[in-house]
């Protein structure tokens, strides 16, 4: 890419490219520009509301409905972002949030490897009967188990509790979560196992000691997704839990909107609030990101 | 005689030890057996008995036999969600397939300050789903909102959105139009991976640029589109969260979404009964088209070694 890019710019400001301005170079230049303009207007429009949603976070209150709108907030009131927690139990929800996220990674990850692996290396009778009923149950639309799901948790009395939302986590952890890690174990050459093998490692020591080591990429992919998916959950916290004290960011963030009719700066500074953590893990692993949305995308 | 004593003991050896292997693989894959018949198989079994009962979650189930599906055909809101959703997915999974993959196109054009853009484009989809839809209900407002105030320098008056039956939907639309940029990241992964030489075997026919996107891009393309449609339908016929906050499925009926009436005669009505046979109707028609687009993939979708095979 890199590469390419520079060869153009040579080519361009070599001597072939001023000397004679032929027609073709004209037209070159002006689709060159009229790409350019067209990829930065659609830039714009998308960042158009995120610049609205940080700038109404940090206006004064009554500037909120000021026509036309202020984008640079005059005076910025930073102290929106520390009324927010005043009003509502943001850190909680931020522990509560946390909580679940967390164990539902480690259970999501923990299930999904030992099954991928058992699908990719090891033999069984009806291995591949069963990898097809794993794929088929991806098409399952979720509405379908949902209402028997909650009678079950409501008979063993787990309903209001953060049970629902971790435990089917240990249980597989996602098909298509299985699905890319199997993907990625069948990979790894064979020979790795073997090796080990004859150095007198057992099955799951070869899981864990060869194979697990090897798919720390695979496994950050998937746990991108699952913080992301965790995170931002809405419908399940909805469902489970009524306590407004074990509420999750979304369900919280809900609540305070139907209490502020009118508080739109503070609305957008929670808002801001809980889009942060997933801001920041992208930037900090953009290329795992990228790599995992591509390959959700195609390789399914 | 020496060998065959000999192989005995080998072959039972061998097999003893293809038995340990399928213990240990069953082992391996045993969560997700026990997750497939606790959270897949035996709610499916039990939400079809369900959807033929009458079911107060309190009392136990009562079987009535097809009333539930009887009442459904002659359900208004039923078939008013049915007709939102419908839309729904008509407007926004063509759009976005459409706008992504234009995008993506774009980006393709060798262009400088592609992680620049790349992030610029796929920022929107970093924000969660409920903060997202407070903050278009905010631009959406129809006095201080983003849109509308836009609209106004240019002389426009703009509608009132959310609050009005026959602009409520094309918001919701407009809105699910702003994570364009998910998809964007996927087909620009797909441009990337067409083989050059395809390109350069077309430029020596004398194809044009516009020639070489309809026979080389689209047809290499294909795989991904068809993917990310079939995706897209199962995700769109979901759809709830926009509708749950922003709307609460009305103005009128107007954003009453399919998923949003299932929740609610279920966890407002307890009418777990009904609601179990709204899902089935819901898995039916996903289904139903899921299949359809799978039945027309062979005639649009092109596979490098199914074509090539055939000759």
């Amino acid at each position: 890419m890199a590469q390419s890019a520079t060869a153009r710019t040579v080519r361009s400001q070599g001597p072939q490219a001023s000397t004679f301005l032929g027609r073709r170079s004209v037209q070159k230049v002006l689709s060159r520009v009229l790409v350019y303009t067209m990829l930065l207007i659609g830039a714009a429009i998308l960042m158009l509301p995120l610049a609205w949603l940080l700038s109404s976070s940090l206006k004064q209150s009554g500037r909120i409905f000021q026509v036309p709108p202020q984008w640079i907030p005059d005076p910025v009131v930073w102290g929106n972002y520390a009324e927010v927690w005043r009003m509502i139990p943001f850190g909680l929800y931020v522990r509560n949030t946390s909580l679940i996220t967390a164990a539902s990674i480690v259970g999501a990850l923990a299930s999904s490897s030992i099954v991928a692996f058992g699908f990719a290396r090891l033999r069984f009778p009806g291995r591949d009967a069963l990898f097809l009923i794993l794929l088929a149950t991806i098409m399952i639309p979720s509405q379908v188990t949902l209402i028997p799901t909650y009678v079950m948790f409501r008979i063993v009395g787990w309903l209001d509790s953060y049970y629902p939302l971790i435990v089917p986590a240990f249980f597989g952890g996602g098909a298509f979560n299985i699905f890319l890690l199997r993907q990625f174990f069948m990979k790894l050459p064979l020979e790795l196992d073997d090796a080990a093998r004859i150095d007198g490692c057992s099955t799951f020591g070869i899981f864990r000691r060869i194979l697990l080591p090897q798919s720390r990429p695979a496994l950050g992919v998937i746990a991108i997704f699952l913080f992301m998916g965790n995170w931002n959950d809405f419908f399940a916290p909805l469902i489970y839990l009524n306590s407004p004290d074990k509420y999750t960011l979304a369900l919280g963030l809900n609540m305070f909107r139907g209490t502020q009719y009118t508080a739109w700066h503070l609305l957008m500074a929670a808002s801001t609030m809980t889009a942060i953590p997933c801001m920041i893990l992208y930037f900090l692993a953009q290329r795992y990101f990228i790599q995992g949305i591509v390959f959700t995308g195609i390789k399914g | 005689m020496q060998a065959q004593a000999a192989s005995r003991p080998a072959k039972q050896r061998k097999s003893q030890s293809e038995r340990r292997e399928a213990f240990e693989g069953y082992l391996a894959i045993s969560p997700w057996l026990l997750g497939l018949a606790i959270f897949t198989v035996g709610p499916i079994i039990a939400s079809l008995y369900f959807s033929f009962t009458e079911y107060e979650v309190v009392k136990t189930p009562v079987w009535i036999g097809l009333a539930n599906y009887q009442r459904l055909a002659g359900d208004r809101l039923f078939w008013q969600s049915l007709k939102v959703t419908g839309t729904y997915v008509g407007a926004s999974v063509p759009l976005g397939i459409v706008l992504s993959f234009a995008v993506a196109l774009l980006m393709n054009q060798k262009v400088r300050l592609i992680g620049f853009f790349r992030t610029a484009y796929y920022m929107p989809n970093l924000v969660p789903a409920v903060g997202s839809a407070i903050l278009w209900i905010w631009i959406f407002n129809p006095e201080f909102g983003l849109l509308n105030t836009a609209l106004a320098t240019i002389g426009i008056k703009g509608p009132l959105w959310l609050g009005h039956s026959k602009w409520a939907l094309p918001a919701l639309i407009i809105m699910s139009l702003w994570g364009v940029g998910g998809g964007m990241l996927i087909y620009l992964a797909g441009l990337q991976g067409i083989p050059t030489d395809l390109y350069e075997a077309a430029e020596v026919d004398g194809a044009t640029a516009w020639r070489r996107f309809v026979h080389v891009t689209v047809p290499q393309m294909t795989p991904v589109l068809f993917f990310n449609l079939i995706m897209g339908i199962i995700g769109s016929f979901q759809v709830f969260t926009a509708g749950y906050i922003m709307t609460g499925g009305g103005p009128r009926y107007a954003t009453y979404f399919y998923v949003l009436y299932l929740y609610n005669n279920a966890f407002q009505y307890f009418r777990m009964g009904y609601a179990s046979a709204l899902a089935w109707i819901l898995a039916v028609i996903i289904l139903f088209f899921t299949l359809l687009v799978f039945r027309s993939s062979t005639a649009w979708v092109y596979y490098e070694g199914q074509l090539r095979g055939r000759g």
